[in-house]
């Protein structure tokens, strides 16, 4: 396209951006709970005593772990792979434009 | 800099809490006698965003401490020397009243371990951790205080009491003594020792701050009592008795609550701030 | 001697005998009480995946991710002593592990619950200025680079990234259909929140980030995603605090 008709098109959308664009909310007073509010985790206290994941070792057979009970996978319902199909023989890792 | 933050140059000799982020608005409206806030440092060295801003709105109204978790100054390795930058960073943007460290490791080689390891009390690690606070004191440009670790076990190599080994510490490098009466109870309970004595043996001289918190109990292999620092719980009687043995013996100190874990609502956590303004008034 | 190295080794293999050189009361051999380190540990970096990853969690069930979680902890012990970035790798991890190749999307459900954490400790940005903005000529507006504020990642898809965030996030929400979707990680103020974005508008914004001007980086979406409109995508933009402010000495000026 021409820089002219670029420019133009440039300009109307920015002007037609600013009338449809709503201003930041004012989020100060209230936090939206989407489980990154307490991320930072440093704390100095200690853990459940002594018993728990710490001590099992077979917790720690990566070959032994099973996906058992239902989270919401179970629910979606999507394919095994993301071009649809059903995933056939190793896995593959999905080589996709992701920031690191 | 916080500018406003330069107003607090102690801490004050009263009651603080240890900050959760839940507690922002209920804190600043309803503080009860609530002077000081402690921070766990490491939360606060991210770029920005909502922790940084909480932190430059609460330092216009409450003294503050710094209080690392994550320096390892009980290590067998350097101090991780980029660690230390992001400290220095944050204490001299937030210039708070107080530092603070633990007696204690965390780190091995290139891992974080994030929990507080103890170590054992020899002419060799006297020398290692007085040379990593000189280094700290040295970098932050001011003097640190050190706590007191709580103990499930003991090392057979051990050559000192670990009041000895603090009261060395003190000697050599200057430093503060963080003490945490809840950690004196569990470790004397864990090892079969008296509080009491650990306190009388205790350079009180030289404490700025003491903790108190509340503590889990569990067993060891043969059925004795082992407490677990928890930080979950109200405060145990036991622990207040010897808060109140200790503040008679020191007079007035800025005391701090800590609840990290299971964290209650405001005013449940308002309430052992009260408790605790009540021993600092006896 | 009980050297760190020593103590460190068993703490993260149970099946380790507790190190030599420790002990209870009265000389007693340490046991459970070193366990109470093992414990310590382990459940700390656990609990610190728990609150950084609540998108995988929620799609694999509490259960399995907790039972998964120490397998990670061990392979993958933090390496910075702020627990605020730890996890880094738990993407790729998860798609290594052949009990999860069903979940195609479990990867990328990772990553958009790291971009989020991200996103909060991001540095701040002072607000785009949009009235010396919509004052300029036609022209310099197509010369201007607009900065993108530390705060924004962008996550292209294979899969409904967007609509699996949503299906498990916001009450009653619609069950995600197979399509890809991409979506921005945006913080307009203190919260990091998901936006779907339109055709080619992470194009756009890629090629804005790479220090493109606007009208170069419009016909590079343009090119990708014929479809791409670019005044929804400004709007979007601006409503999610998309640019950070620039100094004057970095205006572009067109003579």
């Amino acid at each position: 396209m021409s820089n002219t008709m670029k420019s133009l098109a440039v300009a109307g959308a920015v002007a037609a951006a600013l009338v449809a664009h709503t201003a930041p909310a004012n989020a100060a007073s209230k936090e939206k709970c989407y489980g990154v509010s307490l991320a930072g985790a440093n704390d100095c206290a200690a853990g459940p005593g002594t018993t728990c994941a710490g001590t099992s070792v077979t917790d720690y057979q990566g070959n032994a772990w099973t996906l058992v009970d239902a989270g919401t996978c179970e629910a979606m319902e999507l394919p095994e792979m993301a071009d649809g199909t059903e995933r056939m023989g190793s896995l593959e890792a999905l080589e996709r434009d992701l920031p690191a | 800099m916080l500018d406003s933050a330069r107003r607090f140059e102690n801490l004050p000799a009263s009651p603080g809490v240890g900050y959760k982020p839940q507690h922002f608005t209920d804190l600043q409206r309803d503080p009860g006698r609530v002077e000081w806030i402690e921070i766990h440092a490491e939360n606060y060295m991210g770029d920005g965003g909502r922790p940084l801003a909480q932190l430059r709105a609460l330092s216009e109204r409450f003294a503050l401490s710094v209080h690392g978790v994550g320096l390892s100054i009980g290590g067998e390795t350097p101090l991780d020397r980029e660690h230390l930058t992001r400290l220095k960073k944050l204490c001299d943007w937030a210039q708070p009243a107080s530092f603070s460290e633990h007696l204690a490791w965390s780190t091995h080689g290139a891992e974080f371990l994030n929990d507080l390891l103890p170590l054992p009390y020899t002419e060799k690690t006297l020398t290692r951790v007085a040379s990593h606070i000189a280094q700290v004191q040295e970098t932050l440009g001011r003097q640190m205080l050190l706590e007191n670790p709580s103990s499930y076990l003991v090392f057979a190599e051990s050559t000192r009491s670990e009041t000895e080994f603090l009261k060395e510490l003190v000697n050599r490098t200057g430093c503060g003594l963080l003490l945490d009466v809840n950690n004196v109870f569990i470790s004397a309970t864990n090892l079969g020792l008296s509080a009491q004595a650990y306190i009388d043996a205790y350079p009180l001289a030289h404490v700025g701050e003491i903790h108190v918190g509340g503590h889990d109990e569990d067993t060891d292999d043969k059925g004795a009592p082992l407490l677990i620092d928890s930080h979950g719980k109200p405060v145990v009687d036991p622990v207040w008795a010897l808060l109140d043995y200790t503040l008679a013996k020191t007079g007035p100190k800025p005391v701090l609550v800590e609840w990290d874990n299971d964290v209650p609502d405001w005013p449940t956590l308002r309430a052992e701030t009260e408790r605790a303004a009540k021993a600092l008034a006896a | 001697m009980t050297s760190q190295s020593a103590f460190r080794d068993a703490l993260l293999d149970p099946s380790k005998a507790v190190p030599d050189g420790l002990e209870g009361a009265a000389h007693s051999p340490a046991g459970k009480r070193y366990s109470v380190y093992r414990n310590n540990v382990t459940h700390s970096l656990i609990a610190a995946l728990q609150t950084a990853f609540p998108l995988v969690r929620k799609i694999l069930g509490a259960h399995s991710f907790d039972s998964l979680a120490p397998i990670y902890v061990r392979a993958h012990p933090p390496t910075s002593p702020l627990m605020m970035h730890y996890g880094a790798e738990f993407p790729t991890f998860l798609a290594t592990l052949p009990q999860l190749s069903k979940l195609g999307y479990l990867r990328d459900c990772a990553r958009l619950d790291a971009a989020m954490r991200v996103s909060y400790h991001a540095a701040d940005a002072s607000p785009f200025d949009l009235e010396w903005f919509q004052q300029l000529p036609p022209d310099q507006i197509m010369a201007q680079k607009l900065h993108i504020a530390p705060s924004v990642c962008v996550l292209r898809s294979g899969w409904p990234l967007f609509d699996i965030w949503r299906f498990n996030m916001v009450e009653g929400a619609a069950k995600p259909e197979m399509q890809a979707q991409d979506v921005m990680i945006s913080r307009p103020e203190f919260d990091p929140e998901p936006v779907l974005l339109p055709q080619g508008a992470a194009v756009w914004l890629d090629h804005l980030a790479q220090g493109e001007t606007l009208g170069d980086a419009y016909e590079a979406a343009v090119v990708s995603a014929p479809e791409f409109d670019l005044a929804a995508s400004l709007a979007i933009a601006f409503s999610q605090g998309v640019f950070r402010n620039i100094t004057g000495s970095e205006h572009v000026e067109t003579s």
